[in-house]
């Protein structure tokens, strides 16, 4: 199948006119006929004709030199606006919302030549970690259609892993594109806070959202990320700092040692012991590619998940005060009870006489959090953890009880307040044929030494290559 | 310095001034059922509290970047058409969105 070949190589195929961009999108659309009312991953899918269209019109357009993501097909998580297409966040109260203009990460990728092919289903507002807290039906995850496909960004990560769409758009507000990744056997990047614009990103937590490519490989999410990183003039926390050119340096390693950094509370009590095991094994990979383990220690672990419940909530519950249904979207009745709870959770630290004990004491603790990251990645270049304390949850299992939805983002909430970025990949599975995913944490703007280490990781491993059994045991 | 915290008790008074805030209409089922949820969800939060933070300065955002300028100018790009701007709006007229009184004769 021609879906499962890298963006490069099928950069390379289109340049040789091997295969058309309208091969690749009946292949597309191939695969969602077979398996989106089995897993339920777009919210809106772009008429197949009009995509073939398009692709038509990309293959007759082709000239030498066009960017990599020429005529690839992609979906965005529906966090992102897109001119004049349905964008819900996955909540009846955008459920009729016709954006008039586009999100610069939607702008960039349609500049490059790449075909919007559908806006994927997600936790709504980005509140969760299991994509069932959605309006329009949980995901279902591939690998086993009883449990969930992860959160928040569960619709892309679906698409990738069952070969409906090229490359994906996440995003990650407390683990959101790395949790589903894990959970679906794909690779994602969290980028550095401010590494890609969020213009046009409805905001979960302004001050922790990330916008990052999900795909099946390091190598992939590298061609995405060229594509989408950089200033940009409407998104005013975006970062000046010159972007890499991170496929080049893929094959350029020019540290001489790596060091990567194991905090041991990040093992400890509450981790599945698969995945323990799994995490534990890849050691000798890395060391058998020169790199170095050192055990390292992050005490302030704990308090990880009340700095991003305190703080995300409180942000979210402002950002979504401007849903009133005047000037778009519906009213507020439209909420769920999630989210609902999560803008109680963050007016209610907000609020006049618990201000201080709770946002602003969050806020104290956030800056030792920078600390404790900046300590610890001064004994050593990275840092390896899991990505979920235990495989994909059983669907409705998380939602009776509010406390374990919010313990799945454990050891993902801790690097958004940071802003450090985090790349997010496939490390093995359990015994019942799940998938574990790991992730490498770096220094602010170390995404092309993250990428690096997950492109020689699956050179020498195949677990990003191995598919959902659901999807392929026709072909 | 640790100290064990005690289920916080929300009372439904606290909650329904949450939601008054939070500008939330909440059913007496809901409002009965997030005095549990979030009890013990800021409960488990409040475990911050044991934290020695003497002296540490806040983060609110982690980009370190200060005054943000742009040029005055007005952007043609980012303009919309009268029609664009209340496309989405439940109720219009004569081109004005429609709201709410907020004063009563």
């Amino acid at each position: 199948m021609l879906l499962d070949k890298s963006i490069q190589e099928l950069h390379a195929g289109l340049t040789k006119r091997e295969f058309s961009s309208e091969d690749l999108v009946r292949e597309c659309y191939l695969n969602i006929e077979k398996y989106q009312t089995k897993l339920n991953a777009f919210i809106t899918l772009v008429d197949k004709e009009k995509a073939l269209q398009e692709a038509k019109q990309k293959d007759r357009d082709f000239k030498p030199g066009v960017s990599k993501l020429y005529g690839l097909p992609y979906v965005l998580k529906d966090a992102y606006i897109s001119e004049d297409m349905r964008t819900t966040a996955a909540s009846h109260v955008l459920a009729d919302f016709i954006p008039p203009y586009d999100s610069t990460v939607n702008k960039k990728l349609k500049k490059s030549g790449a075909i919007l092919i559908g806006k994927m289903n997600m936790d709504a507002w980005g509140h969760g970690g299991s994509s069932e807290n959605t309006d329009f039906g949980p995901v279902k995850n591939p690998w086993d259609t009883s449990r969930v496909a992860g959160g928040s960004s569960g619709g892309p990560a679906v698409a990738i892993s069952t070969r409906m769409a090229v490359f994906a758009i996440g995003e990650d507000t407390g683990g959101s594109i790395r949790n589903p990744a894990a959970w679906c056997n794909i690779t994602g990047l969290k980028v550095t806070y401010g590494r890609v614009s969020r213009y046009g990103t409805i905001a979960y937590a302004s001050s922790f959202d990330t916008v990052g490519p999900m795909a099946k490989t390091a190598e992939d999410c590298a061609v995405v990320l060229e594509a989408i990183a950089g200033c940009d003039p409407y998104d005013s926390t975006s970062s000046p700092i010159p972007t890499e050119k991170y496929v080049d340096l893929l094959k350029k390693n020019t540290r001489n040692k790596i060091v990567i950094g194991v905090p041991s509370e990040f093992f400890g009590k509450g981790l599945d012991l698969e995945i323990k095991t799994a995490i534990e094994s890849t050691h000798k990979t890395f060391a058998s590619l020169g790199m170095n383990i050192n055990e390292i220690s992050m005490p302030l672990f704990d308090y990880g998940l009340p700095v991003y419940y305190l703080i995300g909530p409180s942000e979210t519950s402002s950002n979504l005060a401007r849903y009133d249904g005047i000037r778009f979207g519906n009213n507020r009745e439209k909420f769920s009870q999630e989210t609902m709870r999560r803008i109680m959770m963050g007016t209610y630290a907000l609020s006049a006489g618990y201000y201080d004990a709770y946002y602003k004491k969050a806020q104290k603790v956030r800056t030792l959090f920078i600390r404790e990251y900046e300590k610890a990645l001064a004994e050593c270049d990275v840092i390896l953890m899991p990505v979920t304390p235990t495989p994909p949850s059983k669907i409705g299992e998380l939602l009776t009880d509010p406390l374990s939805i919010l313990l799945a983002d454990i050891y993902t909430s801790t690097q958004n307040p940071v802003g450090v970025p985090s790349l997010a990949l496939p490390a093995g599975f359990t015994k019942n044929k799940l998938p574990i995913g790991m992730q490498i944490v770096g220094p602010m703007f170390s995404e092309s030494l993250l990428l690096t280490i997950g492109h020689l990781y699956q050179q020498k491993t195949d677990w990003h290559l191995r598919k959902p059994i659901l999807v392929f045991n026709k072909d | 310095m640790k100290k064990k915290h005690s289920k916080l008790i929300l009372t439904s008074e606290i909650i329904t001034h949450v939601a008054r805030l939070a500008h939330l209409k909440l059913t007496p089922e809901l409002i009965l059922s997030f005095q549990d949820q979030l009890s013990s969800v800021i409960s488990y939060m409040s475990k911050i509290q044991s934290v020695n933070t003497d002296g540490v300065p806040l983060t609110s955002q982690v980009t370190k970047l200060t005054n943000v300028w742009r040029e005055d100018k007005i952007d043609e790009d980012r303009m919309f058409t009268q029609a664009q701007a209340l496309q989405n709006a439940k109720k219009s007229k004569n081109g004005y969105f429609v709201v709410k009184a907020i004063f009563s004769e």
